[in-house]
């Protein structure tokens, strides 16, 4: 890809998007572009790169709060989290692997993208760690919003919406976010055997339980061999994760396994397996092939998403697996990407939404990538874009309805 | 009081057309649903903010969206401004009224519509006490986790407005990370649903948007709720220190070890005074600075964690820790912090303020904080969420005193400068309303405040939704 601009500085990336309003211009925005197959292909005059944007700014361990500019290598965010034994809670997920990408994550797009991980139910998503941010607004303009404190109510809290906009809004230049101490201690259980329907049974029942199961997938027969090089026990493996202080998460341990225990055998994962298992689902190893076989990222109600995949089989040729107690299915299909079907039954189910990951470009041409929305919130929506970027400058199409 | 916050003018064409309004809006309503009368008024004039109030055009209360949206519909149309309330419990003015409002109240809507056990969800009308919620649920082992003191009170469409938190956010967010879902009506009686069931939905995060919006941007008629399975147990501790400073320091050193207790709360020495005389809690009267930490969890977890926080606390000279022992004994530590506005209500007026700074700037500010209040002539009480840096300084004086109330008003000001400065913000929970407006341009720029403006007006370009709060009067788009 041809990077135009690649501004060192806030004021930098102000200058270039006065320049493209003035031409009446359009900018695609990247950070390390890996993640670039992530909504609708981008149609754009230039590119702006974030890269050069890049060091941690301030970290104060004991605050357990970061701010970095948006260029950010995530590995150099890593390095320094782990020297102090803390962590990014919602463990962003690594879209090179399924991508075929290369590059470096940035720290920016993480947040652009809102990516998030297995411990979504007891960590939130990226937007919940996320406090503060500057961003350069289509106008040109330099904002700051939200701050470096946990708890903030002051105005409106434009930190969420910027989370997950893909840079639709503006082009964020720093970022301000709440990290956690890394537990000491992490273990597996895994429960083998189970069909779809009683994995979501079985999870739903773990995470009722007062032991703080920090991730809970299923991975049934199809895909279990793909993880820990074939080093999960035979069957499906619902695999419910406990993280924290060692004698807590071996008291718990035993307690999820008198709960657990009865609808299957049972075993266990050391912390060094648990660590390596919960990588390769968060990054949905089994589907990253090398392939562009059609890939979506479903979310649903825990309880509907294995219903959806059971009515889809009757249809079309589909594999899949579970995240987040059921409520996040990733679909693979083998070869349409069957998009009005996934997003009909979906409807039919109870409601969620579907994202088109990957597929070849001449249906990410034709597909929304993004779940389109009810009349009134997508106008709603294109009316708070408008507030940002009213010349239409950053990333068009990639979020729209219709590519 | 001479009063010193602002409202806006209430616009003449509304009040001719007061009689006329009426009339319309009792249409839209069931019988029994609307209050015009002044003696039905008077309890809507204002909130937990009680040195301001203002008589409003009428009161309706909806039992339904629909009835929500027509109402609506109907002053968006004809540029009447809508105060939307919930319990009325607001500390930052969020609910008072002005001359020219209809206030929406939602207290009717108050049925639980819905609770899903597999997937721990609950859905509710707006009007549901945040309480309620948690009872709900109890009996099968959930609770709703965000608890403001007022949570008794206090309804869930209050809570989203100001994305409320309580004393155990520390470990489970504010009602922004609680929240899945809202049903919500626009300014023009248009009814949209964000979210749902799900963990997370398709598009912008309008819902993130919309929670702790202070009802400017549509009035939440139903919300869904995360739940969370009730620990095993659950432990206040209480810790005594002779200074504020080494309790304050004690804070941010247990944080900063990588212990995440449930609660961290702070009270210091004229807190605990007023707290005790009023709760009977047990607090040891001998120290200056108290912290209740609670630990929850299975008895062997929650003595390891206990433990830790002592050796930390001992480092910090801590002078008195006491364990409860029953079950009451817990309930009643609880009791005396929950009461403290309501206990101190017992022996003055006071205002309460609610700015968050970073915990290494806990102590400075806990010492300013009292050095300023002193300089007005007033007495302080501190009472707060400090595991999160959420500070609760209670400003005592006479409402009846003019210059007394005048000077409790700059010297909360003052305060909350103090915080921003700090590296903080103005408000933690409490939100905006009338009471902080006037400081934001402390926070932001005009311009960050514009982009903030800007978005507000995508939802409601008129400005008829809580005009005249969080925002200055000064400096705003022309509608």
């Amino acid at each position: 890809m041809i990077v135009h601009f690649e501004p060192a500085s806030e004021e930098g990336i102000a200058t270039v998007i006065r320049a493209m309003a003035a031409d009446r211009a359009s900018l695609a925005v990247i950070g390390g572009n890996t993640r670039a197959g992530l909504g609708n292909p981008v149609r754009a005059d230039r590119v702006l790169s974030t890269r050069r944007l890049s060091g941690i700014v301030s970290y104060n361990p004991a605050e357990m709060t970061i701010t970095a500019l948006t260029g950010t290598p995530l590995r150099e965010i890593g390095e320094a989290l782990a020297e102090n034994r803390q962590m990014l809670a919602f463990e962003p997920m690594d879209h090179r692997p399924i991508f075929s990408s290369s590059g470096e994550p940035t720290i920016g797009g993480v947040f652009a993208a809102n990516v998030s991980g297995p411990r979504r139910y007891v960590a939130g998503a990226a937007r919940d760690s996320l406090l503060g941010v500057r961003f350069v607004n289509g106008g040109g303009e330099a904002i700051k919003a939200g701050g470096r404190v946990m708890k903030n109510v002051t105005g409106l809290d434009l930190v969420k919406l910027l989370a997950g906009s893909h840079g639709t809004l503006g082009i964020l230049t720093e970022v301000t976010f709440r990290v956690l101490p890394r537990p000491p201690a992490s273990e597996t259980i895994v429960v083998s055997g189970l069909n779809d329907a009683e994995a979501a049974a079985v999870m739903a029942e773990a995470m009722a339980q007062t032991v703080e199961v920090s991730g809970a997938a299923h991975l049934p027969e199809s895909v279990c061999g793909r993880f820990l090089d074939g080093g999960l026990p035979d069957g499906a493996a619902t695999v419910l994760r406990l993280e924290g202080l060692e004698a807590s998460v071996a008291f718990r341990a035993e307690k999820l396994m008198q709960a657990v225990g009865r609808f299957g055998a049972v075993t266990r994962l050391d912390a060094p397996q648990t660590s390596r298992l919960w990588t390769e689902i968060r990054d949905v190893k089994p589907y990253a092939d090398g392939t562009k076989k059609p890939l979506w990222r479903v979310s649903v109600a825990p309880s509907l998403g294995h219903k959806l995949v059971a009515a889809l089989r009757l249809q079309t040729g589909v594999d899949a697996f579970y995240d987040w107690q059921g409520g996040l299915v990733w679909l693979r299909m083998e070869a349409d990407p069957e998009a009005e079907l996934v997003r009909r039954y979906i409807k039919v189910l109870g409601g969620g939404h579907a994202t088109l990951v990957r597929a070849d470009d001449s249906y990410r041409q034709a597909i929304p990538s993004f779940e389109p929305q009810p009349l009134a919130v997508a106008q709603l929506s294109e009316r708070v874009r408008a507030k940002f970027d009213p010349h239409r400058i950053f990333n068009p199409g990639r979020m729209a309805a219709i590519s | 009081m001479a009063e010193t916050i602002g409202f806006l003018q209430p616009k003449p064409e509304v009040i001719a057309r007061r009689r006329e309004i009426v009339a319309d809006l009792s249409d839209l309503l069931p019988a029994g649903c609307l209050i015009s009368d002044e003696r039905g008024l008077k309890p809507f004039e204002t909130d937990a903010f009680i040195a301001y109030r203002r008589m409003p055009l009428a009161v309706a209360l909806p039992e339904t969206t629909e009835q929500v949206a027509a109402l609506l519909k109907y002053c968006g149309r004809y540029g009447v401004p809508v105060v939307p309330r919930g319990a009325g419990t607001s500390l930052s003015g969020g609910a008072i009224p002005q001359e020219d409002a209809v206030v929406i109240g939602l207290s009717k809507m108050s049925r639980i519509l819905d609770v899903d056990l597999f997937n721990r969800t609950a859905t509710v009308q707006a009007g549901v006490t945040n309480l309620n919620i948690s009872e709900a649920v109890s009996a099968d082992g959930f609770f709703y986790a965000p608890d403001p003191s007022s949570q008794l009170a206090c309804t869930i469409g209050g809570n989203i407005g100001m994305n409320s938190g309580g004393a155990h956010c520390l470990k489970y967010g504010v009602t922004t990370n609680n929240l899945l879902g809202v049903k919500m009506v626009l300014y023009d009686g248009t009814v949209v649903e964000l979210g749902g069931k799900a963990l997370d939905a398709a598009g912008y995060d309008l819902l993130g948007l919309v929670c702790g919006s202070e009802g400017q941007l549509g009035i939440v008629t139903e919300a869904t709720v995360r739940l969370i399975a009730k620990p095993e147990g659950a432990r206040p501790v209480l810790f005594g220190f002779s200074s504020s400073e080494a309790a304050g320091a004690c804070v941010a050193d247990v944080i900063g070890s990588g212990i995440i207790p449930v609660a961290i709360e702070f009270m210091d020495k004229p807190a605990i005074e007023i707290c005790e005389a009023f709760a009977h809690a047990g607090y040891p009267l001998d120290v200056e600075a108290l912290l209740i930490v609670e630990v929850e969890g299975s008895e062997p977890e929650m003595d390891a964690m206990l433990a830790s926080i002592v050796a930390v606390a001992r480092r910090h000279g801590v002078a008195t820790i006491k364990e409860c022992q029953t079950a009451m004994e817990a309930a009643a530590i609880w009791k005396g912090r929950k009461s403290a506005f309501g206990a101190t209500g017992r022996i003055a007026d006071y205002i309460c303020m609610d700015g968050t700074v970073p915990l290494s700037q806990l102590s400075h500010v806990l010492a300013r904080t009292g050095e300023i209040v002193a300089s007005y002539g007033l007495r302080v009480a501190n009472v707060f969420h400090a595991g999160d840096g959420n500070m609760h300084p209670l400003i005592l004086y006479n409402i009846n005193d003019p210059e007394d109330a005048a000077r409790a008003e700059a010297a909360g000001n003052d305060i909350l400068k103090l915080c921003v400065d700090a590296g903080g913000c103005l408000t933690g929970e409490h939100g905006v309303g009338i009471e902080k407006r006037d400081l934001m341009l402390h926070q932001y720029n005009q311009v960050d405040l514009d982009q903030q403006m800007a978005a507000r007006s995508a939802f409601d370009p008129q400005w008829i939704l809580n005009p005249s709060k969080v925002f200055p009067l000064e400096g705003r788009p022309a509608a």
